[in-house]
């Protein structure tokens, strides 16, 4: 099958029109094509998600509850928060416009390995088939972490299904994570040097090679989760000669990297639509660019930030506590750097731009809470209320949901050969600012005042 | 509930200048951002009459400028919440120590006098509190918002909290460790009294004896003292048919393992010797003592635990 690079309007036949069977996309390995299987079926687990989160925000409104017991309530922030983190946030960017465009800036015809690619939705699609069917058969009720030995000796709800369903998630994003690495390195176009690639390019490449060196952990981890509860081994519950901590080392091992995994091609799509509407290059390309590079390696040292009440050492909450400071750093370096970019361009506000300069918005006020909870004494305080909840939300979603948002309105149209309506783009953008910022203000402030989350 | 979270600690305070020192920067970075990113919006907007810059703009020089002033201010954060943070977690050494045992979905104290209570943790003002905490199944965590306070309660092990309350009161008590199904319901109260109070309030519920004496009713009747001997003295004596150590001035002191480490003797040696003997083997010893897991209830093992600590050393004859 040809892969078609070039405007779609002027050919008869484009990778959209080229075959329409369902066999033609079920078997297809053209990027283009499984990008958009991928499209619908992150959009379906977005909007499984969504009905969670809607659900928990519902039964918050009276003290007692509104859908009965306690039971179920655990159970949908459970499903909100393993549905949204590993079938969506995680894969968002890199499956859908990284699968698309990732070929086109590199000038190649399709990506390293296609039948990779096709063989990572599959997984994925397996990999949601086991989180839909534990959803249906009554979900988990752990928390989307599964601390120990909560998680192996006490929950009743449908663990190893869910961990199943992670585990094969995880193989979906090694594939995914291996493809960008090797095309990056062997596909660009003569004459592309690494500086002069696309800046989304690095931010996927960061992102890839967080993907293929942390969630090998996190199979592992899963594993052994599995094991204890099926086979009684004493891996983390102290009853059966197990470390609970263990489990969190772990665990956060792998997902604080995965926080970055979400936000790195977001930050790879801002750094794309800022210039192009500001009518001027990058600011600062080279920073951009090892700022990405230095989030994927620092990011790997500091996941001892999530445990500096859960037992560990003081002298570790130290070490953890200034290296979280540090990977801030080259955050805060983007977001100057696309300020400055702004700055002497010819600036417009269409839809894209307007997802942009919220993403710019939300993540600073995300990132600048993570210093609170950076600082030791004040996480004491902070850590596991509402701060934190409210913390990651605004760079999870008021971040990276508005970077994929402001990507998918940018290059619609050279997705689809279509134009959406401005106006409503725009509304969009501005809805979701606000309604954001509603939402979720108030939770940084229930935090201070205690509220736990959960 | 008034606006502001009570400070009813010493170090509540300084908890809260940290955070508001950390929100007053935020505001003046949110500031920067938001205003210059309005302000280059309206200044370049497509079609206004200003001076622009091609791509050729020069960033060496502002880039570095502001990575360094970013990772000072860091610095100093870094420096500040970390100096609180180890003198929120170091206990001084007078502390009274109370006792916590959690289990899903509640809080039981044991204080020294053998004084009970479930949900609720009355303590004298003025004076700096020690928890010994531990979980009898999953992991919760003892948290007091108005402390600025909480730490994890795990399972199989002793975790300790300190606070020194300033304001009498009765302040809320959460779990904020998520703890299966009743998690949000295994709250409480800490009820800070004047110590003349606290005194009362002690004696009113008086109970068969402290902490340690009844420790010495389960030393006895768990056949601890089969081994040990009666009041902890040591076996391989007149009173005992085996070789045990003597329990007696054991707290505190260092014990030489056969893995030739020495260890301190503190409350996790004791309640480990008690519960995991084979991880801990003393030097000298026959391995014989048996491991009491499962047989003897984290509150039993923390009134042996005072019961051993009581026992003094013996008066040289
Ligand atoms: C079968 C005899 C036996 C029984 C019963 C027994 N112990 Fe022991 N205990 C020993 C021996 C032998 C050692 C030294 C070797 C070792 O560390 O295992 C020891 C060590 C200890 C130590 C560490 C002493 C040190 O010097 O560091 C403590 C504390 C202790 N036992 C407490 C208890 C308590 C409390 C009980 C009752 C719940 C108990 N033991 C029951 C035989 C026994
Ligand atoms: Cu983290
Ligand atoms: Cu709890």
């Amino acid at each position: 099958m040809s892969a078609v690079i070039a405007d779609t309007t002027k050919h008869a036949k484009s990778y959209l029109t080229d075959g329409t069977t369902i066999r033609s996309w079920l078997l297809t390995t053209d990027h283009k094509r499984i990008a958009l299987l991928y499209l619908g079926s992150i959009t379906l687990f977005f909007f499984i998600g969504g009905i969670a989160a809607a659900l928990i925000r519902y039964n918050l409104i009276a003290p007692r509850g509104m859908i009965g017991s306690a039971e179920t309530y655990n159970r949908l922030f459970t499903m909100h928060g393993v549905v949204m983190v590993w079938f969506f946030l995680i894969p968002a960017v890199p499956v859908t416009l990284g699968n698309f465009l990732a070929p086109l800036m590199l000038g190649a015809r399709d990506l390293a390995f296609p039948k990779l690619n096709l063989i990572s939705w599959y997984l994925y699609i397996l990999a949601g088939a086991a989180a839909l069917y534990s959803l249906i058969a009554g979900g988990v009720d752990t928390g989307w972490t599964f601390y120990t030995p909560l998680t192996t000796a006490y929950s009743k709800g449908h663990v190893v299904a869910t961990i199943v369903a992670i585990f094969i998630a995880g193989f979906s994003s090694i594939a995914t994570g291996l493809n960008f690495i090797i095309s990056i390195h062997t596909l660009r176009a003569p004459g592309m040097t690494w500086y002069k690639m696309p800046v989304f390019l690095w931010s996927l490449y960061a992102t890839s090679v967080i993907l293929v060196l942390a969630t090998p952990v996190l199979g592992m981890t899963l594993l052994l989760l599995a094991f204890e509860r099926i086979f009684h081994i004493g891996v983390f519950d102290p009853a059966i000669g197990g470390d609970p901590l263990l489990f969190q080392h772990l665990f956060w091992f792998y997902s604080h990297p995965a926080v970055y995994v979400m936000i790195l091609p977001g930050f790879g799509v801002i750094s794309e639509i800022v210039p192009a509407f500001s009518n001027k290059g990058l600011f600062g390309y080279k920073f951009v660019v090892w700022s990405s590079i230095s989030i994927a390696v620092i990011s790997f040292l500091v996941w001892g930030h999530h445990m500096f009440v859960a037992g560990t050492s003081l002298y570790s909450a130290l070490v953890f506590s200034i290296l979280s400071f540090m990977v801030a750093v080259p955050s805060a370096i983007k977001v100057f750097n696309w300020i400055g970019t702004m700055h002497g361009g010819s600036v417009r506000f269409d839809a894209p731009m307007l997802y942009a300069l919220g993403f710019i918005g939300l993540f600073t006020l995300g990132g600048l809470t993570g210093l609170f909870v950076a600082a030791l004494a004040a996480d004491v305080h902070l850590t596991q209320t509402y701060f934190v909840v409210a913390h990651f939300h605004y760079v999870m979603v008021g971040g990276m949901v508005s970077a994929y948002f402001a990507g998918l309105h940018f290059w619609w149209p050279k997705i689809t050969g279509r134009i959406y309506p401005e106006i409503w783009g725009r509304v969009g953008a501005v809805i979701i600012f606000f309604g954001f910022n509603l939402n979720f203000f108030p939770q940084f402030l229930l935090g201070y005042y205690g509220m736990p989350r959960r | 509930m008034s606006f502001w979270l009570p400070h009813a600690t010493t170090q509540a305070a300084e908890v809260d200048y940290l955070i508001f020192a950390v929100v007053a920067g935020s505001c003046a970075i949110l500031g920067l951002v938001y205003g210059s990113i309005i302000l280059y919006a309206i200044r370049y907007r497509a079609g206004s009459k200003v001076a622009r810059y091609g791509a050729s703009e020069k960033s060496w020089g502002i880039e570095v400028a502001w990575t360094s002033v970013t990772l000072l201010v860091f610095f100093g954060l870094f420096i500040w919440g970390a100096d609180l943070y180890v003198r929120l977690f170091q206990p001084p050494p007078d502390a009274l120590k109370v006792y916590v045992v959690a289990k899903q979905w509640m809080w039981k104290i044991e204080h020294h006098g053998g004084q009970r209570e479930i949900n609720a943790l009355h303590v004298p003002v003025g004076q700096p509190i020690q928890l010994l905490m531990t979980s009898e199944d999953v992991i919760h965590d003892f948290s007091v918002p108005a402390f600025r306070i909480k730490h994890d309660v795990l399972p199989g092990r002793y975790e300790t909290l300190w606070f020194q309350v300033e304001t009498a009161g009765v302040y809320r008590l959460f779990c904020t460790q998520f703890c299966g199904a009743d998690h949000a319901q295994m709250t409480g109260e800490v009820v800070a009294m004047a110590p003349p109070e606290y005194e009362q309030w002690l004696e009113q519920n008086g109970t068969s004896g402290s902490m340690a004496k009844q420790g010495g009713i389960l030393f006895m009747r768990y056949g601890c003292s089969g081994c040990h001997g009666g009041n902890g003295i040591g076996g391989a004596q007149a009173t005992s048919a085996v070789q045990a150590p003597p329990l007696t001035g054991l707290y505190g002191g260092p014990v030489p393992l056969e893995d030739g480490s020495i260890v301190t003797a503190d409350e996790s040696y004791i309640r480990d010797c008690i519960l995991l003997p084979e991880k801990r083997r003393v030097a000298g010893y026959p391995p014989i003592m048996p491991s009491f897991a499962g047989q003897v209830s984290e509150e039993d093992v923390l009134k042996l635990v005072a019961y051993i600590k009581s026992l003094a050393p013996e008066a040289p004859p």
